[in-house]
């Protein structure tokens, strides 16, 4: 059946049932106005849900009975017990009319004038005595009028029937059956009140009775079935207190506890006689916690109703045109869930409409429709639900976010620097980010961003916004189907056991000296590597500041479990001792002195009898400094703008000769080689290889290195051009992508200088070195003096070959500078359009494209670098290239290979242009 | 009768409404060798030792949490709380559940003595002297043949903000 014609039956069903009990309230006490208006709405909107489904037949019966009680209620007729029992014929004809609606799902052919133009007599007061089957004189109209109707109105006054049975025993035989049940349903206080004797006469003195019934008619605590009896559709759905299901929810998490504690029982006894039993158990408990847990399911479309009207006030209030997009409406969750989010919801949605949309006319202006767009979609995911709220709008304003953060005291204009977006993001979370300078009358109402992450949070929750500028935002809320039994993973840390919801754990690494992963440490912090990324530990010990017993730290070597932890985008590693196994458990909230600890969302009994603490993974990220956090969480120097963020290297990690771990930029690197040793022939007193047709020279690292001659060697084969070069190392450990900041400069040769790669102090080999020990030409001549370093100058690099990017970058940032690298001059206007700023651009000149001289000119005229000094790099150092640099705006012009002349320029450059600024 | 509810303090905390009458009934016991008393009706259970969780961060007052018939309580160290020192190890200890606004506690004593009935007639205010800690969690002193027993007032011995004021 259609829901909405199934939901109109349920509750037409409902509104008549009050109404015979209003009408014959009405009967007793007709000067009540507030009784007959009541009636009057309740008919009316009977009527107005008919019209709107389209049902005539019923409307017409309604309207005409509406005609009547408006009458009423203008006082323009009297009440009567006549025309009141008119009424409940018309609603009795209702009542068979939905009768035959419920079971075929469509009117009865045929009209009701007879009634309908009584029904208008009467409004138009001239009801006659009784015209047809009524009884006029109506003790109890219920039981005299003809089970023609095959509905009858069971709940008017129990007294009225009980004294109707007892006055007229011979039609009530008939009506048994749909009238017996009746007593019991009737709330008890009626019983109270019973009227002993039959009085068959309308007996007005008799208001309280009605009163009672009322009262517990209405009140919905009661299983409302009262005049559903005949009404098949409506005795499939009845109405619970919500309060009884929580309870009934409680008892039955309370089970599932009992449950897991028995099952655990058995695990640990081979044979016993309470297997069966115990299984059987296990499964209908599961069945009833199921059931128990559907009953508690609602869809979330339930907390959007609101939403669209919002949305629309919204647009017309703030001029805005906004076309509101909810998907996955049927999304069920669990009721308590539901109440929690709706808030937060709604906060978000008006959010989006208010602050992430623009006017129709910025929309034009940044290339935009004119109507924005907000986006619910909500979906199940692994066992939770996501929702996501988007918009197409402007996205956060990062600048603006600065700001208030710098206002409100919660960093400092040092700190935002270093950080990424995606922190400053963070910052709207913040308790005391007040949206005070942006209050309208639709937000800014005092729910802030906070409190929306503070509600999520209480539910087990996560949300994660993302957004981009000029493009608009999302939020994506992740949380638990339900609250009463969560998932969680037991972890045991210095002999104490906790629990961790499982909504959060992401993967369990195993860390041990043994193991592929092994934890280090940088200043006493640790970190693991994991694919690639460094991913920041928390000691549970430290953390809970707990004590060993046998006062031993633990060491390095030692295993340990690493619980892989995210909450929003950040994420996390819990350092363990050991890792259970997952349980189901029951969260119940910390005694009221133990709130405070952010630590804990709750403590639960777990299986085996013993009381067991919750982490709550929120409150851990916040203690250990989720705005250290980032998409990509790592040590190195932070990078300020996304754009450089991204700027990141791939680097081959490998092992030669003594000490620590070297590195060289990949893209350097032509290919892997392994080189049969007796291969390796001598020419010159160098070692060199026959590699593709050429003699290819092998350099070792460490220059007392000497090949042995059997076996197979690795080698990097650096090429350039139709030149190679092979450089001998021991082992190739590692390929990792990171931003190469060389922290310290080696006086050794061939070491450009140590950089902490994937976490771990790692030497950078200065590749151009080990080229020109292979041949003495390649780059020119070559030594390398330290000079005096300039301190964070920012130097965009612009050149076609990734093989001088990936060189000079290192070499420039082994000097002091800042290096953006850039592969064609349409990039680097692009970086001046974003607003960029370099203290100094070093060109190539031969590009495709655009050459260097273009690139100089487009500078030079009116951009707002106009003012950057400019090198030229070029392998043709010609005196009339030299001129024509100079004519179109470069400072300098260096020959591109030679490295210390390039550095020198820089210096110089730079200081010059200080100078004159 | 009447000429004895001056000694009866003025302020009457919960619970205590009663103590104007003719007896009070009192659960008594004992820490660090002084007795103490909690009125009868306020007492859930009377526990032998009892396996503990110990909570992370928590006051040092806070002992852990047990799990007493499927219920979570939570376990108070009287005499951190009566500022006196930890238990002896080897001495397993008795506890005491009380509720506190739906919520169980469990006051872990040396030993839990017998149910006394007593006479108002016994029962004197705190001395002006007494230790301010232990004044802020007594009701008053009874006056028992050979000894003193100390009246506990269970919220203020619950009340931890209180404490981390003092």
């Amino acid at each position: 059946m259609d829901d909405l014609l199934s939901e109109f039956l349920t509750e037409t069903n409902e509104n008549l049932s009050v109404l015979d009990v209003e009408l014959v309230r009405l009967e007793q006490n007709p000067n009540n106005p507030e009784l007959l208006s009541n009636i009057f709405r309740l008919v009316h909107t009977i009527k107005g849900t008919c019209g709107f489904l389209g049902l005539p037949r019923l409307e017409k019966v309604a309207h005409a009975s509406e005609n009547v009680l408006g009458k009423f209620r203008d006082g323009e007729l009297t009440i009567t017990p006549e025309a009141v029992s008119l009424i409940l014929k018309a609603l009795d004809t209702i009542k068979g009319l939905l009768a035959v609606l419920e079971a075929t799902e469509a009117e009865p052919p045929g009209d009701d004038n007879d009634l309908i133009a009584r029904l208008n007599a009467c409004a138009e007061g001239k009801l006659s005595g009784a015209p047809a089957a009524a009884p006029a004189p109506a003790p109890a109209p219920e039981p005299a009028p003809a089970p023609a109707t095959t509905v009858e109105v069971p709940s008017v006054s129990l007294d009225e029937l009980e004294a109707a049975w007892q006055a007229a025993e011979g039609p009530s035989t008939a009506l048994t059956p749909v009238a017996a049940p009746e007593p019991a349903e009737e709330p008890a206080p009626s019983h109270d009140l019973v009227v002993p004797e039959p009085d068959p006469a309308p007996a007005p003195s008799k208001m309280p009775v009605p009163a009672a019934q009322a009262a517990g008619a209405q009140g919905g605590d009661e299983v409302r079935e009262a005049g559903n009896k005949e009404s098949a559709v409506a005795a499939q759905t009845i109405r619970v207190n919500v309060d009884l299901l929580e309870n009934l929810m409680t008892m039955v998490s309370e089970l599932v506890l009992t449950r897991n504690q028995l099952l655990q029982i058995l695990r640990s006894q081979k044979e016993s006689e309470f297997a069966a039993p115990l299984q059987r158990l296990n499964h209908v408990t599961s069945e009833l916690q199921e059931g128990v847990m559907k009953t508690r399911m609602q869809p979330i479309g339930n907390a959007w109703a609101k939403l669209p009207r919002l949305v629309r006030d919204l647009a017309h209030e703030l001029g805005k045109k906004i076309d509101l997009q909810m998907l996955g409406a049927d999304t069920e969750l669990d009721r308590q869930v539901l109440e929690l989010i709706k808030d937060p919801l709604t906060h978000m949605v008006r959010n989006s409409a208010d602050h992430g949309l623009e006017t129709p006319s910025e929309r034009v202006r940044a290339g935009k429709t004119e109507t924005g767009r907000v986006t619910l979609n909500a979906y199940h995911e692994g066992g939770h639900i996501i929702i996501e709220i988007q918009d197409d709008g402007k996205g956060l304003a990062i600048d603006k976010i600065k700001q208030k953060a710098i206002q409100n005291g919660m960093a400092s204009e040092a700190e935002l620097a270093n950080m990424s977006d995606q922190q400053i993001i963070q910052f709207i979370m913040k308790p005391g980010f007040s949206t005070a300078a942006k209050v309208t009358s639709v937000s800014g109402r005092g729910v802030g961003m906070d409190v929306v992450k503070t509600n999520i949070e209480k539910i087990g929750g996560t949300i994660e916004i993302k957004s981009v500028q000029g493009r608009g935002s999302t939020f994506v809320i992740k949380i638990p189907l339900t609250l009463a039994i969560v998932s969680a993973l037991i972890v045991e840390c210095a002999g104490e056991r906790f629990a961790i919801p499982q909504i959060s754990v992401v993967e369990l690494v195993r860390a041990a000296a043994d193991s592929e992963h092994t934890i280090e440490r940088l200043k006493g912090t640790p970190v693991l590597r994991l694919r690639n990324r460094l991913l920041p530990l928390v000691s549970l010990q430290e953390l809970l500041r707990l004590e060993r017993e046998d006062g031993q730290e633990i060491k390095n070597d030692d295993e340990t479990f690493i619980v892989v932890t995210q909450v929003g985008t950040y994420t996390f590693g819990i350092m363990v001792d050991r890792v259970f196994d997952t349980e189901e458990i029951v969260v119940k909230p910390v005694a009221p002195i133990l709130r405070h600890i952010e630590m804990f969302s709750g403590n639960t009994i777990l299986g085996d009898g013993s009381v067991i603490m919750i982490l709550d993974p929120n409150g851990i990220a916040s203690a250990t400094g989720e705005m250290a956090m980032g998409e990509n969480v790592s040590k190195e120097a932070a990078a300020v703008q996304a754009q450089r963020q991204e700027d990141k290297m791939a680097l081959l990690l490998f092992r030669a000769g003594e000490g620590a771990p070297k590195a060289v930029p990949l893209s350097l690197v032509a290919r892997l080689e392994d080189v049969e040793l007796s291969a390796v022939e001598l020419s010159n007193g160098l070692p060199v290889v026959q590699y593709r047709g050429k003699l290819m020279p092998l350099v070792p690292i460490d220059p007392c290195f000497s090949l042995g001659h059997e076996g197979r060697q690795p080698v990097l084969v650096f090429a350039d051009g139709d030149r190679s070069m092979g450089l001998i190392v021991d082992e190739i450990v590692d390929i990792v992508e990171e931003k190469l900041v060389v922290q310290l400069t080696a006086d050794r040769p061939g070491l450009m200088g140590s950089a902490i790669i994937a976490g771990k102090a790692t030497e950078v080999i200065d590749a151009g070195f080990y080229l020109t020990q292979a041949y003495k030409d390649w780059f020119g001549s070559s030594s390398s003096d330290g000079f005096e370093e300039e301190k964070l100058q920012r130097v965009l690099l612009v050149d076609d070959s990734p093989f001088f990017r990936n060189l000079l970058t290192p070499l420039l940032s082994v000097a002091g500078y800042d290096v953006t690298a850039v592969e064609n001059p349409s990039d680097a206007l692009a970086l001046c359009e974003a607003g960029e700023d370099f203290d100094v651009i070093v060109s190539d000149i031969e590009m495709p494209g655009m050459s260097g001289f273009d690139f100089a000119q487009a500078i030079r005229h009116g951009s707002r670098w106009q003012h950057v000094p400019m090198v030229a790099l070029s392998s043709h150092a010609t005196p009339r290239d030299l001129d024509r640099g100079r004519q179109v705006g470069f400072t300098d012009y260096v020959a591109k290979f030679d490295r210390d002349a390039l550095l020198y320029t820089l210096q110089q450059t730079l200081s010059e242009h200080k100078g004159a600024a | 009768m009447t000429a004895n509810n001056a000694k009866v303090p003025a302020k009457k905390t919960k619970g205590e409404e009663v103590i104007s009458g003719g007896s009070q009934d009192y659960v008594t016991m004992t820490i660090a060798d002084q007795l103490f008393g909690i009125p009868v009706l306020q007492v859930q259970d009377v526990l032998g030792h009892q396996k503990i969780t110990r909570i992370p961060l928590a006051p040092p007052e806070v002992a852990g949490s047990l799990n007493l018939r499927g219920r979570i309580v939570t376990a108070i160290d009287v005499r951190l709380r009566l500022s006196l020192s930890a238990r002896p190890k080897d001495k397993p200890g008795m506890s005491i559940v009380v509720d506190l606004r739906g919520e169980l506690y469990s006051l872990m004593v040396d030993s839990v003595g017998e149910v006394l009935s007593l006479s108002n007639d016994d029962f004197e205010r705190n001395p002006a002297t007494l230790d301010p800690r232990w004044r802020e969690v007594s009701t008053g002193i009874y006056r028992l043949n050979g000894q003193l027993m100390v009246v506990l007032d269970v919220p203020r011995l619950l009340n931890f903000t209180n404490m981390e004021a003092a």
